[in-house]
């Protein structure tokens, strides 16, 4: 058994645009998910993920590079025989089958024995709690009821990965929530290689063993939730995960992993940390997160503490959203209401001058970017 | 008044229903049961209808020679073969066309957007030509001296054979032929409906559970376009078993069908009761068909797991 259940080295797809160009939906991807692992796709929509699974899967093969399964090239292997299964976004149930029929499918393709099939169908559907359900037609099913359907039939043939393309993307958020922890328990459970595509970042986060944050066809970081959250290692990452305030500046100088960078629209200098090398004089981005910024009343004897003033403050119930003016920036600043009061002056209110601290462990240099 | 049609559903009904009904009395009810009578009846020598009861017109149609009993050298088959013949031609019809329109409408179905408006209106294009002229465009190309048997001659002339032209007019194939090609867009149209219907995403699911293309056919394809074949199999068996153009034009004297032989006792024979006589056992056969088929497949409705 190879390290990893699925690899994809190199993989490049190219299809054709309508206007005649072509695309690289797929940009010279490579990805290693290990055995076991629940590894999630992420990305905004038209990125890459739909085919890149298509391509484990065997529906679409790659124009360049290689994918691998328990270590094997598929190489142009159709998909029947390729040991993964596949969850539709559309479910993709047979309308003229019952449900327990359904499930039963792959196995007969199988040509496994019918008491055994019989044996596993019914195991499998206790698995996603639809037993009792076996008679009824796909039609006569909840959103939901039909996507433990479709995970019921993958599951039951044991495949050594299973594809979900937006499973939950269909259901209502409540259905969802509730989805996510059991989808996640199920893979614990069966502990079978989950690949998982989503757009939803949040889902990525909850779910996830790693996550692979993807854009325009290529992959940016792949990562565990926490990896990707506290250590973006681009822009574009940091502002797709989560809510981030980016600053532009200038590297001033370097000590070790400790930076300084000068900002122009703050006209001062920054400290800050960086997972990678940077030089002195390189133009270079800041993140930091508007939780981990701290405001108070007075001046604190803290590196990077600038005065600023109240534009916008909105109590959302355990949190306190303020957008602060610090010279020519606006950051979003989100204060944990930490003591319980009616006492309008413990908000922050319009107009108040404050001061906010950027610790700089918590300030984080990335690449710059254009645009 | 308005006011109670406003709000009385079954008002409403009643009178969105009365010209159809109107018409389904006038043209169809009444000269039904006029058919009926007359059936029963006996011919005047001038073509004119004596009304009786008796059975000697179904009697003839099944073979017994009125007036003559139940000996066997009274038995004449030319009827029962006529409807033996019409019924068979028929079955082997919708047979074929269901086994060339399948293929073709796949084809179509699984073409490219803009493409399939293209394949179908090339499906429907002969449809604007009238119905005799095509028939007898078959009769230009299946006569001794016709297209075919000129294209055969070249042929077998360019390898050095010997060639004598088929005779394939006036024949049950040429007949065939005819109906098959004068039916086939009848079911095109219905099984392209059903199988551009289907979600692509299950052909995938089939095969990512493990279906090779014949197996994704039979479990997955054919059950899901089963509906189109049904409908597209009573829009052509119907028909053809009425037809008598095609066997008119393509079957001359040599196929006569029991379209034919309705349509000669009318106007040749002038012997309108036998003719009411095989109209209604034409129905009734045409009913009896089309009963147990759709007890057994359904009227065309989509099928769902039960
Ligand atoms: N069969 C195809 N032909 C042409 N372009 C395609 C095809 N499939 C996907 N694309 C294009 O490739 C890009 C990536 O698509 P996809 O993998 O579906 O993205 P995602 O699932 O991340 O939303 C999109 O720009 C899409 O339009
Ligand atoms: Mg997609």
């Amino acid at each position: 058994m190879s390290e990893f259940a699925v690899e994809l080295r190199d993989v490049v797809k190219t299809f054709a645009t309508p206007e005649g160009g072509k695309l690289n939906a797929v940009d010279h991807v490579d990805m290693h998910i290990r055995q076991g692992e629940f590894f999630s796709m992420l990305g905004s929509s038209g990125c890459g993920k739909t085919t890149s699974l298509r391509m484990i899967a065997g529906f679409e093969w790659p124009t360049e590079g290689e994918v691998f399964i328990d270590g094997q090239p598929q190489g142009r292997k159709p998909p029947f025989q390729r040991p993964v299964n596949t969850v539709f976004q559309s479910y993709a149930l047979f309308q003229h089958m019952t449900v327990a029929q359904n499930v039963a499918f792959g196995l007969e393709m199988d040509k496994v024995d019918v008491n055994e099939i019989n044996r596993r169908v019914s195991e499998a559907l206790a698995m996603v709690k639809l037993n009792g359900m076996e008679k009824r037609s796909p039609r006569q099913l909840s959103g939901g009821q039909q996507q433990r359907v479709a995970l019921a039939r993958a599951l039951v043939k044991r495949p050594k990965v299973l594809l979900l393309d937006e499973p939950l993307g269909a259901l209502d958020l409540k259905l969802r929530k509730e989805m996510q922890l059991e989808l996640k328990a199920l893979q614990q459970e069966v502990g079978i290689t989950f690949v998982f595509v989503t757009h939803d970042q949040e889902e990525a986060l909850t779910m996830s063993d790693r996550i692979a944050v993807m854009s325009r066809g290529k992959v940016l970081q792949i990562g565990a939730p926490v990896e990707i959250y506290e250590r973006p290692n681009c822009k574009f990452v940091a502002d797709f995960i989560g809510e981030t305030n980016i600053l532009t500046g200038q590297v001033r100088s370097v000590d070790g992993t400790h930076l300084k960078v000068y900002v122009p629209d703050l006209e001062a200098e920054v400290s800050a940390v960086a997972e990678s090398q940077f030089q002195p004089g390189q133009p270079v981005h800041l993140s930091i997160r508007p939780e981990k910024i701290r405001l108070a009343e007075e001046r604190s004897l803290n590196e990077n503490c600038f005065a600023g003033n109240v534009i916008q403050s909105a109590y959302i119930g355990s949190d306190t959203r303020v957008k602060v003016k610090v010279g020519k920036i606006v950051l979003k600043v989100w204060e944990q209401n930490h003591i319980s009061t009616l006492d309008p002056d413990a908000y922050f209110q319009q107009n108040e001058q404050t001061w906010a601290t950027l610790f700089p462990e918590n300030t984080l240099v990335l690449p710059f970017e254009e645009g | 008044m308005f006011q109670r049609l406003r709000e009385d559903k079954a008002l409403q009904g009643t009178l969105l229903i009365l010209p159809t009904l109107a018409v389904m009395v006038g043209l169809l009810i009444i000269p039904l049961g006029l058919t009926l009578i007359i059936s029963f009846g006996q011919r005047t020598a001038d073509g004119g209808v004596i009304y009786t009861f008796t059975l000697d017109n179904y009697l003839r149609l099944v073979g017994i020679t009125p007036g003559c009993g139940f000996k066997s050298e009274c038995f004449d088959p030319l009827y029962a073969n006529i409807l033996w013949r019409s019924l068979t031609l028929a079955l082997q019809t919708t047979a074929l066309v269901i086994l060339l329109a399948y293929p073709l409408s796949y084809f179509i179905a699984r073409a490219p957007l803009k493409r399939r408006n293209t394949f179908l209106f090339m499906v429907l294009v002969p449809l604007w030509t009238n119905f005799v002229i095509r028939v007898y465009a078959w009769m230009m190309i299946l006569r001794t001296q016709g297209v075919l048997n000129g294209i055969l001659g070249w042929l077998a002339n360019l390898l050095g054979l010997p060639f004598v032209p088929l005779e394939m007019l006036y024949t049950p194939s040429a007949v065939l032929v005819g109906m098959v090609y004068e039916f086939l867009p009848f079911m095109i149209l219905p099984i392209y409906t059903s199988l551009e219907k289907i979600d692509p995403a299950l052909y995938e699911a089939a095969a990512d559970l493990g279906a090779n293309a014949a197996r994704t056919f039979l479990r997955v394809t054919l059950p899901l376009s089963m509906p189109g074949i049904v409908a597209g199999t009573i829009l052509v068996f119907i028909p053809v078993m009425g037809t008598f153009i095609v066997s008119d034009i393509l079957g001359g004297r040599q196929v006569i069908l029991i379209g034919n032989l309705i349509q000669r006792q009318f106007l040749d024979a002038r012997d309108p009761t036998f003719g009411s006589a095989a109209s209604l056992i034409l129905m009734v056969m045409t009913l009896i068909v089309t009963y147990f088929y759709t007890r057994k497949f359904g009227f065309g409705e989509e099928i769902v797991a039960v």
